[in-house]
């Protein structure tokens, strides 16, 4: 438990500095921005409770917004994912239920439900993001656009750390 | 009540989710007032701190244009010298000169933080309340117009980029001294590009003319170049041009700027709140 504990916050201060010192950086032609740091609500285990995960995604997206001068939008964004999470975790439920101990990754859980639930999530927290930064209607297809395409990219990355995950957790 | 007290607990997750909204988006709105975003941006100190570090290490890769840069500058610093200049004739009639007195003070700034590619761009420079920054000061480099002071910590500030949907600049013609406000089209989300609007469709255009600060605002000295026209249009019907114009600042490799405190801008802008 006190393992697990300062596992996660050391994976909270890793996901917050890329995002803030590597990945803010990182632009083309103005519409693809990933946020990696969602992953940390993605990966946090199952018997965590659901409070206490809207709890960690408001000072996740407070610390977020320090870096990039956004104060509120990343905030809203991520407390929203943090409480569809709660959501989405019953809907793709696997008939036995969750082991009380296991994470969700893709290495426990399989890619295709990995995939399935990141993916709602990481879209529905962009989509969010994206709308409250343009904050009007007129060019909703605009801001669709650069939320989808932002999705795939922070998905990439995302598949491309759980990679790293497997290999270490195969070799063992 | 009981049956009231029952219901928040039944639904406390949500109670929970409403709340945290509720305060991340009244953080929102603050941010978007113009004066009380102190709370959370870019000067908070230990972000700053951090910011700081990091940019005295990638300083490092742009010294070679930055020293660049600066030559070109002290060159013509240097050939504006009273030393440089020779007397027409031999012999002048000394005046004493007393119709000149300092309008604005400059003094320079590093950048230490810079985004290009939000809706809402702030840059955060290394100087700050302790270096008699305040509020509402203009920012420039060599190249031209970078922005306005927006708040002030102790030892940093965070500056209003040009790059930013509500920041709206008081231009004109250098020739014709027609004058517009410079604005940013933030969905075209481009670091290069600007629009100039308020021209009136009987002025003549060519693309390459330049446009400098007005000076109207108190907060930019006059003729300080913002950039040039890009392409210009005047749709059926319509009394003003649409008019795009490249920034001459490369808002891309921002490094070094100054800080433009205009001596006279409370005067001005004191008269004018008498108008009122």
């Amino acid at each position: 438990m006190l393992i697990d504990g300062i596992k996660y916050s050391f994976y909270f201060l890793i996901l917050v500095l890329a995002q803030g010192l590597l990945l803010n950086n990182i632009e083309f032609s103005g519409y693809i921005n990933p946020y990696i740091y969602v992953l940390f609500i993605l990966i946090l285990p199952f018997n965590t409770s659901k409070y206490l995960v809207l709890i960690l995604a408001f000072i996740l997206g407070l610390s977020i917004d320090a870096f990039s001068s956004t104060a509120g939008m990343h905030t809203s964004a991520t407390v929203f994912m943090g409480f569809l999470r709660n959501y989405v975790l019953k809907l793709i439920e696997p008939c036995d239920g969750y082991e009380v101990s296991s994470k969700p990754l893709a290495e426990e859980m399989g890619i295709q439900w990995f995939a399935t639930y990141s993916t709602i999530l990481v879209l529905s927290h962009h989509l969010f993001l994206f709308s409250i930064e343009s904050f009007k209607f007129s060019q909703f297809f605009t801001t669709l656009g650069r939320a989808i395409i932002s999705c795939i990219f922070t998905l990439l990355l995302i598949f491309i750390v759980q990679l790293f995950n497997y290999k270490k957790a195969s070799r063992r | 009540m009981r049956n009231f007290i029952r219901f928040l607990t039944k639904n406390a997750f949500i109670f929970l989710f409403l709340f945290l909204e509720l305060i991340s988006f009244i953080f929102l709105m603050k941010n978007n007032n113009y004066q009380s975003s102190k709370f959370l941006n870019s000067s908070n100190f230990l972000v700053g701190n951090l910011f700081e570090t990091i940019s005295n290490v990638t300083d490092y890769l742009n010294l070679k244009t930055e020293n660049e840069i600066l030559r070109v500058q002290n060159a013509k610093l240097l050939s504006a010298n009273k030393n440089s200049f020779t007397k027409v004739f031999g012999t002048t009639v000394q005046i004493n000169d007393t119709s000149y007195f300092q309008k604005y003070i400059y003094s320079a700034a590093k950048v230490i933080n810079n985004s290009t590619n939000q809706r809402e761009n702030y840059i955060t420079i290394d100087k700050g309340a302790i270096n008699g920054i305040k509020q509402g000061m203009a920012v420039i480099n060599s190249d031209g117009v970078v922005g306005i002071v927006k708040n002030v910590s102790t030892n940093f500030s965070s500056v209003i980029s040009l790059l930013h949907q509500k920041n709206s600049i008081s231009g004109k013609f250098k020739d014709s001294n027609y004058y517009g406000s410079v604005v940013w089209d933030s969905d075209k989300n481009q670091y290069n590009t600007a629009l100039l609007k308020e021209i009136p469709n009987h002025v003549k255009l060519n693309i390459g003319d330049s446009i400098i600060t007005s000076g109207f605002s108190s907060i930019f000295p006059e003729g300080i170049l913002i950039g040039t026209i890009k392409s210009y249009d005047l749709p059926k019907g319509n009394n003003f041009y649409d008019i795009e114009i490249n920034l001459s600042v490369d808002f891309k490799k921002l490094s070094h700027v100054y800080i433009v405190k205009s001596l006279l801008k409370e005067e001005q802008t004191q008269l004018e709140k008498l108008n009122q």
